[in-house]
């Protein structure tokens, strides 16, 4: 059981490095309290398995510490820390049961045999594998591969944090429900910080109380996954999360107007805009509603996509491409029409970062 | 050109990878094939390239209206390009060369294959990598080679084998929205196997969905998410997981799995006495009431997954355990008590051999 | 299995298959012709049915008890071979540099061995362990260990062994680093994540993973370790007495020394025959250990 702070901690890869750009992870400070649960999100690149690999210990940051519970555990090796780790690709090992693999850990650090007995069948049946505790866990499913992984940690009753590295991946779609959903009711139950990194956004935001946003090695916003959907605080944010992401427009804004594309559009709030920075302004397309023409702003329609049970519209507003909600009831759509947007859900950025405005 | 599929089969030993299957891919169409791991997607992927021979049955190209044979016929003598879910490129050539590569076997003049590397990279956004190594560039990037090399060659068949799996989840919304674009300009016939029901409807077109080796069904994308034929195929077609509801109905009432009764309202007044499942995604199970009659169960949250504006509530009642999908946050405990509402006008109904006895009217995407 | 049929390809195939016939399979008619048979020269051939298979494959005749006492020399050999060098192959695949220049390094200088040829590497062995002149055999005597492999048959044998592992190991041990390389790091990662031992990564990863390549190995060495000849016949000459005469030099002396057509030529099939056993023998029980993996998880 642990709460893991970071501090100061950055890392790159090359030796004596000063200028920004070597750096994979540049300098931060988090702290992630006990019996979190917790997503790294980005896309390939931006540092989140870097910093999976500094809190596991595969990789010593070369500034910084890391603090299990206040002790700095940075120069530890792996097996000292109590963590356990969920791979991308399923490991288990092949020649033993899946009891053998659930013993293992605990095998290993001494535990008496009886007790072993006990730990091992209390997690299998937190797992729903107590009928498979005698298979050879070779023949297994992906899925059942990935929940032996998971139980090798959880047997462990020292274990402070478990990190899972995208541990989806390989798994079908309907299989993947499944899953998660065992993995937060375990986390419920188990009251242990779990950290999972991903690219997926909707594992992401469905897994975590607290999603850690990264790009190009640094923290851009860390928040609840519906702070993170209502007030992104960074457009790569809004690019980030939501499928399709946030439309961003640049604009001019003064007061509670902004100027789009040469039409004027009301916003909540207003700004003082900071002289000299890229002005844009940001719109989910959850919050942009396609209209009938000369209702809103004039765009032109480029297609509808049916998404099953909504419908997406791809617009045009002058050169910018803008994707839009189609309402329920909007019917007979032609090459035009209007676009109107909810005046509480746009955000105003100023060179990507979101401004506070004031009533 | 199209691609005709009669009675193919194909036993691999004892086992039957692919059963009898007749399937037409009109010429220009883009077809998805949707089907969990192992249902038999590469195999019949192999099939249509001619890597595999079937063990009966014939494949037909129609060409002019005209169809011709081409079952046996070798894959290199088939005019067919392939992208699989690994990247696969040429490590030590550029990626123009790897582009142009199909060109090169084909020896067309060079100024002729600089012209078409060009016009192909601009199309799929890799003009400025051109002179790069593949395994220099970005997952996306090299996935984009490959795609572009198999796409210069001018096949009349392209077949895509869970091409995105890989890439990253943004990367991968972009070449999605991009694909149906590509394959337009073509002309080819294009086949396209994926494990996610999202992604076929994305893509549009044509789906095939697979179970065990079979073709459940065929059609337009939306039709055959919106009128499975049975409940195999609205399984696959449902992401999360259709929610299932037995029932029996006796005369204007039904019976519920905890005994108790209801009166057969909506989709369910027509149908004969007898025992049905009813089907319902999880955006037609809702948490507030609607107006009208609707089919309510009381029960407990087993676990809430926000997704931005959205949540899914996995639930456990009398019924069974439900996926619920509601607009807003619904920031629940396990445990708590929920009550869960039916529509029973918006629901699937299946019989007990698993057929379509009845499908709710989609007037609009609802 | 059943690929589109493309019948240009066999032509593409009938240079090989004319260059197999010529090489194997008229001569190995010619030897079970043989075989069969009886001569005295001249061309002239009697029919001796199985008369010769008998003679062979009964110790009590003299040529009989020659096979049985080589065939035992043979068995004892492949055994030592592959006891020595299946664990040493290994554990030098372990000790080996993973990434970095020594990688190459390294496999340039263990794949030299394997590239000398038999009777060179005969040759060597035969002078370096010479007493009088040999740096090997010179240098044992002097720290007083009474060697010398033209007489004591232990020490032809050691010789032999010795001459053998320094040949062969470094094809088990790249064997063995081929499929260590496969490993992902993961599977590392994880067992140090589980607190396992460095044993316990041996034998619950490492050597999980490279049976497979094991099995190729194991077989490679028995064969060439059970057709040994270049080497004992250019070192030992099958001596002292006929304590390192295996089956392939008591075959040549048949043949040539003694131009016995028909025996040798019944003593080659018997002589296939049992390395074609043993290797189907092996192959089998280490494929079947193999076989729960190969069968689709129940479930799917």
């Amino acid at each position: 059981m642990a709460r893991i702070e970071l501090s100061d901690l950055a890392h790159s890869y090359k030796r004596g490095a000063s200028a920004p750009a070597d750096f994979a992870l540049k300098p931060m400070n988090l702290t992630w309290r006990q019996g979190g649960a917790y997503a790294l999100l980005g896309p390939s690149g931006c540092g989140k398995t870097t910093l999976l690999n500094i809190i596991s210990g595969l990789i010593i940051p070369s500034q910084g510490r890391v603090l299990f519970d206040g002790r700095d555990v940075a120069h530890l090796p792996t097996e000292k820390r109590n963590i356990a780790q969920v791979f991308q690709f399923p490991v288990v090992y092949d020649t033993m049961s899946v009891y053998e693999n659930l013993a293992f850990p605990l095998r290993n650090r001494g535990m008496a045999a009886a007790a072993v007995d006990g730990r091992v069948r209390e997690i299998a049946t937190l797992l729903d594998m107590t009928g498979e505790l005698d298979r050879k866990a070779r023949g297994l499913t992906a899925d059942a591969k990935q929940k032996i992984s998971l139980g090798r940690g959880l047997v462990r009753p020292d274990v402070a944090a478990i990190l899972f590295d995208e541990p989806l991946t390989v798994i079908d779609p309907q299989l993947k429900w499944e899953l998660r959903s065992k993995l937060k009711a375990l986390h419920k139950a188990l009251d242990v910080t779990m950290i999972y990194v991903t690219h997926d956004q909707t594992e992401a935001l469905t897994f975590a109380d607290t999603v850690v946003v990264m790009h190009d090695g640094r923290v851009v916003q860390a928040g609840r996954p519906d702070e993170l959907f209502e007030k992104p605080a960074h457009t790569f944010v809004g690019y980030f999360i939501g499928s399709p992401g946030m439309n961003v427009l640049p604009a001019s804004v003064a007061g509670n107007q902004a100027q789009i594309a040469g039409a004027t559009i009301g916003l909540r709030w207003s700004y003082d805009v900071p002289p000299g920075k890229r002005i844009e302004i940001g719109v989910r397309p959850e919050f942009a509603m396609l209209a009938r023409p000369g209702e809103g702003v004039p765009v032109t329609v480029e297609r509808i996509d049916d998404l099953g049970r909504s419908r997406l519209a791809r617009l045009r507003l002058r050169e910018h491409a803008v994707a839009a909600s189609v309402p329920d009831e909007l019917s007979e759509i032609g090459e035009t029409a209007g676009l109107i947007l909810q005046p509480d859900h746009i955000h105003v950025y100023a060179d990507g970062e979101r401004l506070e405005g004031r009533a | 050109m199209g691609l005709v599929l009669d009675r193919v089969r194909r036993d691999v030993g004892a086992l039957t990878h692919i059963h009898e299957t007749t399937l037409r891919l009109p010429p220009g169409t883009m077809t998805v094939l949707l089907g969990a791991t192992l249902a038999g997607k590469t195999s019949l992927m192999r099939l249509m390239a001619g890597l595999d021979r079937p063990t009966s049955g014939r494949i037909l190209v129609e060409e002019n209206g005209r169809e011709r044979d081409v079952t046996g016929l070798p894959v290199r003598e088939r005019s067919v390009a392939m992208v699989y879910q690994q990247f696969i490129n040429y490590p030590n050539l550029s990626v123009f060369e790897n582009i142009a590569s199909p060109l090169r076997v084909k020896g067309l003049p060079k100024a002729e294959i600089d012209g078409k590397v060009r016009a192909m990279a601009r199309l799929m956004q890799l003009e400025s990598f051109l002179d790069r190594m593949p395994l220099n560039l970005s997952g996306g990037q090299q996935q984009r080679t490959a795609m572009a090399r198999a796409l210069i060659k001018g096949a009349d068949l392209v077949l895509l084998d869970e091409p995105l799996a890989n890439l990253d989840y943004k990367l991968r919304e972009e070449l999605r929205e991009e694909l149906p674009r590509i394959v337009r300009m073509s002309n080819a016939t294009v086949v396209y196997a994926t494990t996610e029901p999202q992604e076929a409807l994305l893509l549009g077109s044509h789906t095939a969905t697979l179970w065990q080796g079979r073709v459940t069904q065929y059609g337009p994308s939306a039709e055959v998410y919106r009128r499975p034929q049975d409940l195999i195929t609205a399984r696959i077609f449902s992401d999360p997981p259709l929610n299932l509801l037995p029932v029996t109905k006796t005369g204007a009432e039904i019976l519920l799995p905890d005994g108790s009764k209801a009166p057969a309202t909506g989709a369910l007044t027509g149908l004969a006495d007898g025992d049905y499942q009813l089907g319902f995604r999880a955006h037609q199970l809702g948490l507030r009431a609607p107006a009208g009659t609707s089919l309510h169960f009381d029960g407990k949250v087993v676990v809430s997954e926000i997704a931005g504006s959205e949540s899914f509530v996995h639930v456990e009642c009398s019924g069974g355990r439900w996926v619920a999908l509601a607009s807003g946050v619904y920031r629940l405990e396990p445990g708590t008590p929920i009550a869960v509402h039916i529509e029973p006008t918006t629901v699937f109904v299946f019989d007990s051999a698993g057929k379509l006895a009845h499908a709710p009217a989609f007037l609009s995407a609802a | 299995m059943d690929k589109p049929q493309n019948n240009r390809a066999w032509f593409l195939v009938l240079p090989v298959l004319a260059i197999v016939a010529f090489s194997a399979v008229i001569p190995l008619m010619t030897v079970v012709n043989y075989s069969v048979q009886d001569t005295f020269g001249n061309n002239q051939f009697f029919w001796n049915g199985t008369g010769w298979f008998r003679e062979l494959l009964d110790p009590t005749t003299d040529l009989g008890g020659r096979v049985r006492d080589s065939l035992w020399r043979n068995l004892l050999f492949s055994a030592i071979i592959l006891t020595i060098q299946v664990p040493l192959g290994i554990a030098v695949a372990l000790a080996m540099p993973r990434e970095g220049w020594k990688v190459a390094a390294t496999l340039v200088v263990m794949a030299m061995p394997l590239l000398v040829p038999w009777n060179v590497v005969g040759t060597i062995w035969q002078v370096f362990a010479r007493g009088d002149i040999g740096l090997l055999g010179y240098t044992v005597n002097r720290l007083g260990i009474d060697y010398n492999y033209v007489a004591d048959p232990l020490a032809a044998w050691v010789t032999i062994i010795v001459m053998d592992v320094w040949h062969w190991t470094s094809l088990v041990a790249l064997l063995c680093y081929a499929g260590l390389k496969s490993i992902p790091d993961a599977y590392y990662q994880a067992a140090r994540i589980d607190g396992a031992s460095r044993w316990a990564v041996f034998r619950f990863i490492q050597l999980p993973k490279m049976r497979r390549v094991l099995i190729i190995a194991v077989l490679l060495r028995f064969m060439d370790s059970f057709m040994i000849y270049t080497e004992p016949f250019v070192v030992t000459g099958g001596g002292p007495g006929n304590s390192t005469t295996f089956l392939s030099i008591e075959l040549v002396k048949l043949a040539l020394g003694q131009f016995d057509l028909g025996k040798a030529a019944a003593m080659s099939i018997v002589y296939n025959l049992i390395i074609l056993a043993v290797c189907w023998v092996f192959y089998t029980v280490m494929t079947n250990l193999d076989v729960e993996r190969r069968r689709p998880p129940a479930d799917a």
